[in-house]
């Protein structure tokens, strides 16, 4: 005969869980990680040539120890620097001192001018890596929003809803073209 | 109606808490999935700077962390930037055996994946981050995250 199992108290299951609860809050993060992602070259090879890139397809962006902005030869401020870089980037008007265009064949686009500019970036050993990250963020912004762009005209949609395919095919259509130069010492070394 | 009158007559039932550890454990799991595992103590300073154009790191488990800023405890330490890899202070030249080591701790099938997250206070100079860099490179860890905060995107006039 069955006899009857006197019932466990759960009343300090609760307690239990809390206990649990506020150990993994204290433990865990939530932060997501989240950055500019970026791919460092190779080291230099000191056999191979240096590539002859023409001067008009170069964008030079100089940052000096006290961040401040040299672009294109000229003192240059950082508000202005997202609109200069999509204007040398995309060269609307075809203009002899912008990079020159090479015509690809693209799917889904089809035969479309990519642009041969290449954005030079070099800084100091003593600029500020928030500055850096400033230039690199606003660098950024400008081939992405060259890229929506495209993508709005093309597909209609913002870049970052286009499936693989066509983010491939934009990628290719406007590269992320920032190349930083090999680290030099000028300017005082700390 | 009798019966009616008969209810109300009593004093308020108390409220169950019987699903209370049921709700907790909800809470718990939650957690518990959307949360990772602080994995180290960080010794320098963290301020990483603001950015608009950033992506997520989608895989956790392929990023490998060097923290750079002034060490909170500059009286012991001094105020000059330092690296920090894994729990302790470590030299530019570290840099390529903690990279191996990263690499060693991952499948094979993963080893080209492997982020290298720099996650640097945003007072530090370039000098220590070029640095890294370059021994990044000559390690051939090229898959590089420069860590920032999120800071709300600029409206479009």
């Amino acid at each position: 005969m069955a006899r009857k199992v006197p019932e466990i108290n759960a009343g300090s299951m609760a307690d239990i869980s809390f206990l649990l609860l506020i150990f993994f809050l204290v433990t865990t993060t939530m932060d997501v990680d989240s950055g500019i992602v970026r791919r460092l070259p190779p080291p230099p090879d000191p056999t191979a040539d240096i590539p002859e890139v023409k001067e008009r397809n170069i964008f030079n962006v100089l940052v000096n120890k006290s961040d401040r902005l040299f672009v294109e030869g000229r003192w240059g401020d950082i508000s202005n620097l997202r609109a200069e870089a999509k204007e040398f980037l995309a060269n609307p008007n075809n203009r002899e001192d912008l990079p020159e265009k090479k015509f690809e064949v693209i799917p889904y686009l089809g035969e479309y001018p990519v642009s041969r500019g290449i954005i030079s970036l070099k800084n100091d050993r003593g600029t500020s890596y928030n500055m850096y990250i400033q230039v690199q963020n606003e660098l950024t912004a400008a081939v992405n929003e060259l890229r929506d762009e495209l993508s709005r005209q093309k597909f209609g949609v913002k870049f970052s809803e286009l499936s693989q395919d066509y983010t491939d095919a934009i990628q290719k259509a406007i590269p992320m073209s920032i190349s930083e130069a090999e680290p030099e010492d000028i300017g005082g070394t700390k | 109606m009798a019966r009616f009158k008969k209810e109300k007559s009593g004093e308020l039932p108390a409220i169950s808490t019987a699903s209370m550890p049921d709700i907790i454990f909800m809470l718990l799991f939650f957690f518990m999935v959307t949360t990772t595992m602080r994995e180290v103590t960080l010794k320098v300073r963290n301020k990483m700077p603001e950015a608009t154009e950033v992506q997520k790191l989608e895989k956790k488990a392929l990023v490998s962390f060097i923290y750079i800023g002034p060490p909170i405890q500059s009286k012991l330490y001094g105020t000059e930037s330092r690296i920090q890899l894994n729990d302790s202070f470590r030299t530019v030249a570290d840099i390529a055996e903690f990279i191996y080591t990263e690499r060693e701790a991952r499948v094979e099938a993963d080893r080209p994946l492997l982020t290298t997250s720099l996650k640097v206070d945003q007072e530090v100079k370039m000098g220590v981050v070029t640095d890294v860099k370059q021994e990044l490179r000559k390690v051939g860890a090229f898959k590089i995250n420069y860590s920032t905060r999120k800071k709300a995107a600029k409206t479009l006039e």
